[in-house]
């Protein structure tokens, strides 16, 4: 209890306190350039399981190939599915890695998995990765959310056992400024609500004041209040920016996630998600995936041409990736259905190894395994590694167990 | 997932026909006097006998009090209490309706008739089939259908609503058989199908959890680090349910005979098949020896001698009523006394009395209810002063801050909201208002999951949600039937307009303070205007700390 309570006072001061009590004390860090800006983290997430066969590691031809061709890349020797023609010319930014596995088959069990690096556990949380980044290495800078999810994503990334404070925070509509930021009312009657809310608060504090404020009930209503004025708001819309580049990025929701992605980037925010849902393709699999790849395919283009454009490559960590994969056999429905063994993942910036592609799949469908199999804790190793995080470091969850961040080791090759 | 989506949208219409249906014919067939009786007649429980069992407790913590050098909270006022106990037990702030009549009940024990009051109030069984479901279901959405929570919500909520023995009601959990939607029991074990497989552990690991407050889940691997789980324990215990089957005809087991299929697990060193046998963690003799596996297993876990199921249930019952359960993680529980029951430990106290009383939960919440500890204020002069402040909380000196749950935080708006009492009563659209808005309300203000006793702070999107919402529009908004305008237009003054806001919202009368402050806005305000002073006032108690903690 009593760890606990101080615990309590520590976050209050770190990522609440001084998060807003300093706004713009250091701009300029977030103006920064190249590699010496602080490393974001961004997740393009591919809700319902995109198909690597219909992506990164098609096998056009054989048994399991089904309908698509095979086009080259950037990256010598790469050859990816047609379906991605815009992404192919930006491909040498990052690497492909064809060999992930999971143990997880079920939508939200992978979806965990493939956010925090740990298998679900009955008594446990497990942070989000991007999680874990904000709570390591905050922004004093940012006014707004410190991790944001873009796009209405099944299963959002949550902060676990750190604590509700990390989960990300949702924009479902990107180009929106989000839920609930404007006030009902003009500022005079907002002033007499505020007015009247610290009287009221005052008499609650009676008998009661170090237990109030350890509730942060205050900090959060001003934490909030000084977000729904902030100047920083501006990143969530994207009226400002040229036409030409947002008809690149897509007009839709995908897209201006996208784009959206890359303003609050240049906030300074080092934890984001953009989600495209829609390749669950247990029917017609080769439509499906082909639909979604049209939305998926320019905006990640754009995105990693922008991101270059704008010297912010080098410090943002790029990852692709949905929950599995899909089975290399096709179902009688045309379909593939869940595949965790072998399934593939982009990944690159923030100054990762780009050009590499890692593992490999049988392109007959026999072999379970892939060979260089990569496991989920092993990437998120990496990627904390890269961000300066500790990712072996040890902490003690609320029930008394001690936790590493990321069981997983660091992937050399990326290093 | 995207299928699933769709057969729901598909059936949706129909589901609301049902509904209607169901809500139209349970209401022609029970006349409103049979739901909620005006007046309860009679205890359950003989009132003397509750008394002992209260005073021993009382004597638990006195003595603790006095151990420490410390002196308890004051007892809290009764409008505290009845806004404590109308939260705990029934998920809302209580009605203008309700406060007024309570206030007009002069008599000393009218918090204990309260509470008798409220227990046999149907949103009592309702608002606790939600709570308890949590952590014998969990909150994974699970498969639609062979998984039914909406039936074990409506079946747990008619075994409280009855009374049944808690250990009668865990038995049917673990050794029933039939569908899903007919038993709805069964779906206590149909909560662990994932893509047609039974996870047998997740079983086995809830089972622990849930009606014993063991967690030997990590023994599913390795052996306890500290407590003295055994991989081989906890193996045995998810055999119990080794010959669980589910069909297309529901939830049924194989046959005990001699060729049944052997309940394998592969070993995590040597990657080969074992056969595991059913058995029970500790006291085996507790397990009758015949009859199906799951039947010798319920009667094992819910057997009188099993003091873990008494003190389980005391631990996770306290937590509900206290927001604080007495022992944290709720579901880890020192090991009981194998010697015999300690009286000076608070579980194995009240465990003793819960079991020789048949297991009755309402006479468990009761005890609890009329405890010093329960109706002590939240208020200590050692929480402004700061010194001793850790240890009146570990001593219960107080009645501990806990941040309301989303449905309490929602249940209370929609409650303050509206003069009336929103209940089984209210016209059917209110309350298909409130099931979906609640719905949507718990999404956006970020659901607890199973471990809802966790404490946490509050969160940014959550504030912006009380603030700027369309639900706090919606709800300060003052209309001719809303709570709001329905105070401006019709209290007699000014005074009297304040004191009912603060008594719909808060359950209480103004300060002195307040008054100074507030009435000053109301002055000489007439329709509009005023209609505005009362929004905004509204405005500021739904987001007063104060509203959204329970003290």
């Amino acid at each position: 209890m009593d760890s606990s309570r101080r615990d309590f006072l520590r976050l209050a001061a770190s990522t609440l306190g001084l998060s807003f009590a300093v706004p713009g004390l250091d701009l300029r860090a977030a103006e920064a350039r190249g590699a010496e800006r602080a490393k974001s983290f961004l997740t393009i997430w591919l809700g319902g399981g995109q198909s690597q066969l219909e992506s990164w590691d098609p096998h056009p031809g054989t048994r399991i190939g089904g309908e698509v061709s095979s086009i080259k890349t950037t990256i010598p020797g790469l050859e990816i599915a047609d379906l991605y023609p815009q992404s192919a010319e930006q491909l040498h930014h990052l690497s492909v890695i064809r060999s992930m596995v999971s143990k997880e088959g079920d939508h939200e069990r992978a979806s965990y998995i493939l956010h925090t690096g740990y298998r679900p556990e009955p008594t446990l949380v497990h942070p989000s990765i991007g999680s874990i980044a904000i709570h390591e290495q905050p922004n004093a800078a940012v006014e707004i959310p410190q991790f944001v999810s873009l796009g209405d994503a099944n299963f959002p990334p949550r902060g676990g056992f750190l604590g509700d404070r990390f989960d990300a925070y949702r924009i479902i509509n990107p180009g929106e400024t989000g839920q609930n930021i404007k006030a009902l009312v003009d500022q005079d009657r907002q002033g007499r609500r505020l007015k009247s809310l610290g009287v009221v608060s005052q008499s609650f504090m009676q008998g009661r004041r170090a237990k109030v404020e350890q509730t942060l009930h205050q900090h959060t209503i001003d934490a909030a209040l000084r977000m729904m004025t902030s100047e920083q708001l501006n990143a969530f819309s994207i009226e400002q920016e040229p036409k030409q580049l947002r008809a690149a990025y897509g007009d839709n929701a995908f897209g201006r996630g996208c784009l959206v992605a890359r303003r609050l980037i240049e906030v300074g925010l080092r934890s984001l998600e953009v989600s495209l849902q829609g390749f669950d393709t247990h029917a017609k699999n080769h439509e499906g995936q082909a639909a979604r790849a049209r939305t998926l395919d320019p905006a990640l283009a754009t995105l990693l041409k922008d991101l270059v454009d704008r010297d912010l490559l080098q410090s943002t960590i790029v990852l692709v990736t949905g929950e599995f994969g899909r089975t290399p056999n096709i179902n009688p429905l045309g379909g593939r259905d869940h595949w965790p063994n072998g399934f593939s993942c982009l990944l690159g910036g923030g100054g990762l190894s780009s050009g590499l592609v890692i593992g490999e799949t049988d392109p007959e469908g026999e072999a379970k395994q892939p060979k260089d199999p990569i496991e989920v804790a092993d990437l998120y190793a990496t990627i904390l590694h890269r961000l300066g995080v500790d990712y072996a470091k040890e902490v003690i969850t609320p029930i008394g167990r001690p936790m590493k961040f990321c069981a997983g080791q660091p992937i050399e090759r990326f290093l | 997932m995207n299928r699933r989506r769709t057969l729901i949208t598909a059936i949706a219409p129909l589901l609301v026909v049902v509904g209607v249906f169901v809500l139209v014919a349970s209401a022609a067939r029970s006349p409103i006097k049979s739901i909620r009786p005006e007046k309860v007649t009679e205890s359950v429980v003989d009132s003397a006998e509750v008394e002992t069992i209260v005073h021993r407790i009382d004597r638990l913590f006195s003595d603790r009090w006095h151990e420490a050098g410390l002196e308890p909270a004051v007892p809290a006022v009764d409008l505290t209490l009845y806004r404590r106990l109308s939260l705990v037990l029934l998920g809302t702030v209580p009605s203008l309706e309700e406060i007024r009549l309570f206030e007009s009940d002069g008599s000393p024990d009218r918090i204990d008739r309260w509470t008798d009051r409220m227990l046999s109030d149907r949103r009592f069984a309702d608002y606790f089939a939600r709570r308890f479901s949590r952590f014998f279901v969990g909150t994974d959405e699970g498969q639609f259908v062979v998984f039914r929570r909406d039936r074990f919500w409506a079946w747990l909520g008619n075994q409280f609503h009855e009374n049944r023995p808690y250990d009668a009601i865990v038995r049917s959990m673990i050794a029933d058989r039939g569908l899903w939607t007919d038993k709805p029991a069964v779906n206590f074990v149909a909560a662990v199908v994932t893509e047609g497989v039974v996870d047998h552990n997740k079983l086995a690991g809830r089972t622990a959890r849930a009606f014993l407050g063991q967690r030997i889940d990590c023994a599913q691997c390795h052996n306890h680090p500290f407590a003295d789980w055994k991989q081989a324990q906890f193996e045995g215990l998810a055999a119990c349910y080794g010959q669980l089957n589910i069909s297309g005809v529901g939830v049924e087991d194989n046959n005990d005979k001699k060729d049944k299929p052997p309940y394998l697990i592969q070993d995590r060193l040597t990657l080969n098949d074992r056969n595991v046998e059913p058995s029970v963690p500790f006291h085996p003799e507790w397990m009758p020896e015949t009859g199906k596996t799951r039947e010798r297993l319920a009667a094992w876990v819910t057997h009188p001698d099993n003091r873990r199921f008494d003190r389980a249930i005391v631990n996770r019952v306290w937590g509900l009523m206290f927001g604080r359960p007495w022992i944290q993680p709720v579901d880890d529980l020192p090991n009981p006394n194998e010697a015999g029951s300690d009286p000076q430990d608070l579980l194995d106290l009240i465990g003793a009395d819960f079991r020789s009383h048949g297991c009755d939960l309402k006479r468990l919440i009761r005890t609890i209810a009329a405890t010093r500890v329960f109706r002590t204020s939240s208020q200590h002069s050692a929480f402004d002063e700061g010194d001793n402040s850790d240890r009146v909380e570990e001593t219960w000196a107080a009645f501990p801050l806990t941040r309301l749950r989303p449905e309490q935080v929602i249940g209370s708006m929609l409650q303050a909201s509206s003069i009336k009492t929103v209940d089984q009563n209210s016209h059917w659209t209110i309350r298909a208002v409130r099931f979906f808005r609640e719905l949507d309300f718990v999404k956006e203000y970020g659901d607890l999951g199973d471990d809802e006793l966790t404490e946490r702070a509050g969160t940014i999107p959550q504030a912006l949600l009380r603030m700027n919402s369309n639900f706090a529009a919606e709800w300060t908004k003052s209309t001719i039937f809303s709570a709001a305008g329905r105070i401006a237009g019709m209290a007699p003054d000014d005074d009297a307009c304040l004191d009912t806001c603060f008594l719909v919202c808060l359950t209480r009368h103004p300060t002195r303070e307040e008054r100074s402050v507030i009435l000053k806005q109301l002055e000489g305000t007439k329709k509009d205007e005023r209609s505005r002073v009362v929004e905004d006032l509204f405005w500021t108690l739904f987001n007063a700390p104060e509203f959204c903690w329970e003290h």
